[in-house]
């Protein structure tokens, strides 16, 4: 039979319901990231209009309270309906059985389940806009005692929060299980992609460390509605027990941001390079490494909030030696590179564009993972920089990568290289203009968190206002370029467009249904053999 | 309809798997241990906090309707266990009697509940009533607990007996059977975890004195 007569997964069947209800993995990726994607912007609204704010010292545009208001809903919108689901509910869905040689996850319909929660907690989150004394106005991190007081409507933002905790640990569940169950003869797990990898070593972080923020969470409604001290110390309560049972879930979930986009990487420059990944099994190791250390360093976010000396060297020890396998990959990324024969394409200048934003996230990392340092720079916008160096420099730059890399597969469209490239200039200028004054004016002792500034601060906030423009015109250039692929005349995309090795590649662009045409080979010499198998 | 070149992968993800289907289910019930994990440690943080108030309010409880209510859960959890052992050997009918009789020991142990929980409101002592807010902070935190734990659990316990009706319906048609049981045996893993938080939650509750 000819292959090309076979309908891909778009063709088989029509209508919203049939993707509303479809439990086609490639379906729920992609319902995932439209919605994801309509949640980033709004996050993104937010942040230029703080920037905008922050422009000149003073008021310009927002009451205290709506500025605080306005960052919470930033920030609840960043972590929990952008950053953390981003990847593997995306590319993972999408991609892992594929990449397995499989033609679904291991159980399709809880992962249809999970898209519903996700939305259902994610209309939550939104709610809060519309009745009572509006948005929550904490920070993203719930703080007790203040989350236990403050008239706005932290309950329900916290129970959305619960709820999108649901949707995913059903993703993680379903990865270890499809990992566990679903490769495909042949494919061992030191055959595995790195992606793959990755995604095993962060479903485990999202089942071992999401239930704890669940119960915390609800335990903050608990005294909001009920009016017992677990955490407000004014009617006897522990604020400092909150924030240990806050850290030992959101530190962990810093991985769930990060280790999918050091999977991304590690696909990408192989491709890129046509040569096989330096270090597949450091790699791969180093990624479980991270998981488990990383349990153990959450207090790095409480050096200043009261601990006995001895915890706190043993944090900021331990935080250190997170640093060795994050290096680790680091070093074994830019081996990879060397005397690779080097094809330089859109998703490679996002990998590059992720080392560099990275190493700047991470090396910042250590400063505040430092005690003396952290002393002084705690609560400083050096900690927003570094933040936004790690999860957006980082993470969101890894998340375009793929997104650039997987388009042609995905919908069997191309983009036009060349906006691309120009885009991916403005967007990374853009980023770094807007974030690097912030580590400045963090040294300086600049505060985070508040809508106004001494005017000794004033330039660094300047350039950053401005590096926010730049970085919403590169964003907007970027996925209009994306969204112009999909008109057209179609171009001859082919199965394989840009060389990759991975299991992907061998079925047509886009899948049919059920993934393979034909059974997929696995590649003789491991997944990155490029010499032994082209 | 179908539309595809016939290509029949050999580990499907629509095939069926027991052997999946079971490493879900532990799994998720890691979860759930890890869910009840941060209660015991904000509880054990704040009995060391006040040691001798969470022993005088432990005293108010009743040993002899928790203990009735271990016996009706620890019960349960053999009929369970015999059930999937029935349905293994194709007796469906007798799998499905020992559900049943699990499901009636659920609602025996929530209305052994009810009667507890209402005798402390009776006394006043569910957050927020009067006797309750008169009563010193450590011992407050104990009834606070109290009820927020086992009333998470009594919750589970709902979810279970729910869990546990629909399989005893998919046995009767015909659904599940001796090739195919792994939704019974799941069932049996959740009330084995509920079962088993009990037995954490009843000697912390009741019997430490
Ligand atoms: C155009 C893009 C963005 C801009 C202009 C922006 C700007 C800002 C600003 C000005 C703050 C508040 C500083 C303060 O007053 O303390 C902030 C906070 C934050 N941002 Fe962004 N940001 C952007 C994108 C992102 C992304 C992509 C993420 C996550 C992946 C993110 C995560 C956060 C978080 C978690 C906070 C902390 C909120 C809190 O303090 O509770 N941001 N951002
Ligand atoms: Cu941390």
């Amino acid at each position: 039979m000819a292959a090309t007569t076979e309908l891909n997964f778009f063709q088989v069947k029509k209508g919203l319901f049939s993707w509303i209800f479809s439990v086609d993995h490639k379906r729920v990726g992609l319902l995932y990231l439209y919605s994801i994607m309509a949640f980033f912007l709004v996050g993104v609204i937010l942040g230029v209009l703080m920037r905008l704010e922050l422009l000149n010292p003073g008021k310009d545009l927002m009451e205290a309270k709506t500025y605080n208001q306005v960052f919470t809903m930033h920030g609840v919108i960043m972590i929990f309906l952008f950053i953390i689901p981003s990847i593997p509910a995306v590319f993972g869905n999408f991609f892992l059985p594929i990449m397995l040689g499989t033609d679904d996850v291991a159980f399709p319909k809880l992962n249809l389940l999970s898209w519903w929660i996700y939305v259902v907690g994610a209309l939550m989150a939104l709610s809060t806009l519309l009745f009572g004394d509006g948005p929550a106005d904490t920070g993203w991190t719930f703080y007790a005692p203040y989350s236990v007081r403050t008239g706005t409507n932290v309950t329900m933002s916290v129970l959305a929060a619960f709820v999108l905790g649901f949707a995913n640990i059903l993703t993680g569940l379903n990865f270890i299980v499809t990992i566990h169950r679903l490769r495909t003869p042949g494919m061992t797990f030191f055959k595995m992609p790195l992606f793959a990898w990755a995604l095993y070593a962060t479903s485990w972080i999202q089942l071992l460390a999401t239930p704890i923020i669940g119960i915390t969470l609800l335990m903050i409604v608990a005294e909001r509605v009920l009016g017992v001290g677990l955490f407000d110390p004014s009617i006897g309560g522990d604020p400092i027990l909150y924030q240990h049972l806050f850290w030992i879930y959101s530190h962990p979930a810093v991985y769930i941001m990060a280790l999918p986009a050091f999977g991304i990487i590690s696909e990408l420059l192989p491709t890129f390079t046509h040569r096989t990944i330096f270090g597949y099994k450091a790699i791969a190791f180093s990624s479980l490494a991270i998981a488990f250390v990383g349990y153990f360093v959450w207090g790095h976010h409480m050096f200043t909030t009261g601990m006995s000396g001895a915890a706190r060297i043993v944090f900021s020890i331990m935080t250190f030696l997170v640093a060795i396998p994050t290096a680790i990959k680091v070093f074994n990324w830019v081996a990879t590179l060397y005397k690779g024969s080097i094809d330089v394409q859109p998703p490679l200048l996002y990998a590059l564009g992720f080392i560099f934003q990275f190493m700047i996230g991470g090396l910042s990392g250590l400063v505040l993972g430092a005690l003396a340092s952290d002393v002084h720079l705690h609560d400083t916008y050096f900690v927003v920089g570094h933040f936004h160096y790690v999860m957006f420099g980082g993470t969101g730059f890894a998340f375009f990568g793929a997104l650039h890399y997987w388009y042609p597969k995905i919908w069997g469209r191309m983009y036009n290289k060349t906006i691309a490239n120009i885009a991916f200039v403005i967007f990374f200028i853009g980023f770094n203009t807007l974030y690097f004054p912030m580590l400045i004016s963090g040294l300086m002792g600049m505060p985070r968190r508040y809508y106004d500034y001494l005017p000794e601060f004033h330039l660094p906030n300047m350039i950053s206002t401005y590096g926010s423009w730049i970085l919403a015109t590169g964003l907007v250039l970027m996925l209009g370029n994306l969204i112009a692929g999909f008109f057209g005349p179609k171009p001859e995309i082919g199965r394989n467009y840009w060389g990759g090795i991975t299991l992907e590649w061998q079925t047509l662009s886009p899948p049919p249904l059920q993934n393979f045409d034909k059974m997929p080979e696995i590649p003789k010499g491991g997944p990155y053999d490029f010499e032994n198998n082209y | 309809m179908e539309h595809h070149s016939g290509l029949v992968l050999p580990n499907s993800g629509h095939n069926r798997d027991a052997e999946a289907s079971k490493l879900g289910m532990w799994l998720f019930l890691f979860t759930e241990f890890l869910l009840f994990g941060g209660l015991f440690i904000v509880y054990m943080v704040y009995r060391m906090l006040n040691p001798e108030a969470f022993l005088t309010a432990s005293y108010q409880l009743n040993v002899t309707l928790g203990a009735m209510n271990t016996v009706v859960l620890l019960v349960s959890s053999m009929t369970i266990a015999m059930s999937i052992t029935a349905i293994q050997q194709g007796n469906s009918k007798r799998s499905i009697q020992l559900l049943v009789f699990t499901v009636a020991a659920s609602l025996v142990f929530l209305v052994i509940k009810y009667f507890e929980w209402s005798a402390k409101i009776h006394h006043g002592l569910f957050p927020g009533m009067d006797v309750f807010n008169r009563l010193p902070h450590g011992e407050g935190l104990f009834f606070y607990l109290y009820f927020f734990m086992t009333g998470l659990h009594a919750l589970h316990i709902i979810i279970g007996a729910i869990f546990i009706v629909v399989v005893i319906f998919r046995t009767k048609n015909g659904l599940l059977n001796a090739d195919n049981y792994s939704h019974t045996e799941n069932a049996g893993l959740y009330w084995h975890l509920v079962d088993m938080i009990w037995i954490y939650l009843f000697p912390l509750f009741y019997l430490i004195h």
